[in-house]
């Protein structure tokens, strides 16, 4: 599928929320809601900012897309799919028995996986260990790390974020999918991690906020800057609908892991519909 | 056999020559370190290669994430600190090393109880348990500082996750001839025929002290260097069970999860025979020099001795 204009991205992303829609409707289990809030930033980058390769996952010069909150698998297979990595046709096996598409991410499993995860709070270190590994090898590639913001509760993304900032890392973009939910409940009620944007400053990061993480053009902009910052790491914060793009599934805690009815699956497949 | 002509060294110096050396030879080897880099030795290598030498300050956690997405970019990547600490990073080694698989090497210094004066928070006595759960791992503890450098070259030259543990003190040389390492193998460091001790780390020369002794008593001890704990070699295992009819297994490290365990296990399918342990017993360490914290453990050349003396008597047949 070749992505040129707003009108193509934007109906790659009304597949992709299908496909989400769909394989965790099929699996009886996986998470909407952070897949569905990180759709225009997948889409971006997939489609528009990164150097990749489906034919070549293991392109040298690639650039990464690291997804540290790993529980979030239908969006990255949807993304994975959308741009030939896998057959769309494979979305159905997602978590059976015997799939390459794992309840949470595993490295290489398909080839475009770039990390294992589902343990919150490692992306960040790992996507920085391979910025750090590209630069010895003097290779100017990009990593862009997911992360969200119920995530940034892991102590570990700050270690990472001191050491990011201490060895003068570029080309290592976080992105927060700031949807302020988390599993049990609202992220400021669980664990306040506000202000996220002064905090990433004050460790020694670029970093912007306060853009809308469902405009594409807002979208593109802030992930164009943050992949532009040279001599420290970027940040970029979206703020995000969590279940974006069905109204009952918006800003509902409900849809963090749960799958939905038959009812409710036919409900969001018309609203999700071309 | 030498031990009087080398003078005693720390299975731990034997990491940062060891690897300035295969740099020069040519391979791909990255060291990340969290702030201890002059007691693993480690630091040598930042002497010869700053840019190779990657700091990450107090933070294991970090570091083996980090280390793993080092790996993924196809450098042979060495993380070394304490083995208490690298206990520290036990899901980060597990979602980012062993699961995937990545190449790195864990090489952690002041393993067991032998680290001595700072007391129980700083003895690792479960980090061959914690290793030995990670699937895809190799674990290994060296007996002296000769071997301690085979295992380490063993490891920067074949693929996939290691945990290599080294020990504080300086002990006695017993491969002063030359290391025999090879990975998966574990090696006759003694004949005889009426009982095995299965030994690994500094508790090898302990076992080799205890079978010079028993020797005078009419006992012939054979003793085994078990440096490869995962995968354990069951064959020479079985065959020292068949042949001698008593194993003897003494390490430093809880013996309900470590070397004996796995042993016990292995011979338990194979061919069941008396086994005795010489371990930590359930219980944490305390303040002392090194060799005063092993006399209260037990894991001394008597304390293996005794062993031996407990398990002859049970010898089938």
């Amino acid at each position: 599928m070749v992505i040129e204009t707003q009108t193509d991205l934007q109906a790659m992303t009304r597949r992709m929320r299908r496909h989400i829609v769909r394989m965790v409707y099929a699996a009886k289990s996986g998470h909407i809601g952070g897949s569905m809030s990180s759709v225009e930033i997948a889409a971006t980058l997939y489609a528009k900012l990164m150097r990749h390769d489906p034919r070549r996952p293991d392109w040298p010069e690639r650039d990464r897309f690291i997804i540290s909150k790993g529980h979030c698998t239908p969006l990255l297979y949807a993304v994975l799919a959308e741009s030939g990595y896998i057959p769309v046709d494979e979305l159905e096996t997602f978590r059976r028995l015997g799939s390459r598409l794992q309840g949470h991410a595993v490295l290489g499993k398909p080839p475009g996986v770039e990390n294992s995860a589902g343990s919150l709070g490692m992306g960040l270190s790992f996507g920085l260990g391979i910025r750090l590994g590209a630069r010895l090898r003097a290779l100017d590639n990009h990593v862009y790390v997911l992360m969200g913001d119920g995530e940034q509760d892991e102590g570990q993304v700050w270690e990472a974020a001191m050491a990011a900032a201490h060895h003068q890392v570029d080309g290592l973009v976080g992105i927060i999918d700031r949807n302020g939910i988390q599993n049990d409940d609202f992220t400021a009620e669980t664990m306040r991690t506000e202000p996220l944007d002064e905090k990433y400053r004050a460790f020694g990061w670029a970093v912007r906020s306060g853009l809308d993480g469902h405009d594409l053009a807002a979208v593109e902009a802030g992930l164009t800057w943050a992949r532009d910052v040279k001599g420290q790491p970027a940040m970029v914060i979206f703020d995000t609908v969590k279940g974006k793009g069905v109204s009952f599934m918006e800003h509902n805690p409900a849809f963090h892991g749960a799958p939905p009815t038959d009812e409710e699956f036919e409900r969001a497949m018309q609203e999700l519909a071309d | 056999m030498t031990t009087a002509a080398h003078a005693p060294a720390a299975t731990r110096e034997a990491l940062g020559p060891t690897l300035v050396r295969l740099r020069h030879e040519g391979l791909d080897i990255v060291v990340v370190d969290a702030d201890l880099g002059k007691s693993t030795s480690a630091r040598k290598f930042k002497e010869e290669f700053p840019e190779r030498f990657l700091t990450f300050g107090v933070a294991e956690q970090n570091m083996i994430s980090a280390a793993a997405g080092l790996a993924t970019v196809g450098h042979t990547v060495f993380a070394s600190t304490f083995a208490v600490f690298a206990e520290h990073a036990f899901d980060q080694l597990r979602m980012s090393v062993a699961q995937p698989r990545t190449n790195v090497k864990v090489v952690a210094s002041h393993g067991g109880v032998s680290t001595g004066e700072d007391g129980a928070s700083a003895q690792s006595i479960e980090d061959i348990a914690l290793f030995s759960s990670l699937v895809n791992f190799t674990v290994c503890v060296p007996a002296d500082v000769v071997e301690a450098a085979a295992v380490v070259e063993a490891a920067a030259r074949t693929e996939g996750p290691f945990y290599i543990r080294t020990g504080r003190p300086k002990t006695a040389v017993i491969y002063g001839d030359g290391p025999r390492f090879q990975i998966g193998r574990a090696d006759e460091v003694r004949a005889g025929s009426d009982v095995t001790v299965v030994a690994c780390g500094l508790m090898v020369e302990r076992a080799l002290i205890a079978a010079e002794r028993l020797q005078g008593e009419g006992i012939g001890v054979r003793v085994v260097n078990m440096s490869t704990i995962r995968p354990l070699d069951v064959a020479t295992l079985e065959r020292a069970a068949r042949e001698t009819g008593a194993i003897v297994v003494a390490e430093e490290h809880l013996m309900h999860s470590g070397l004996g365990a796995m042993c016990a296990q292995a011979l338990a399918t194979r061919h069941p025979v008396p086994v005795e342990f010489v371990g930590v017993d359930d219980r944490y360490g305390e303040s002392g020099t090194w060799s005063e914290v092993l006399e209260i453990m037990g894991l001394t050349a008597d304390g293996v001795a005794d062993a031996v003396r407990r398990v002859l008597p049970r010898k089938l047949g």
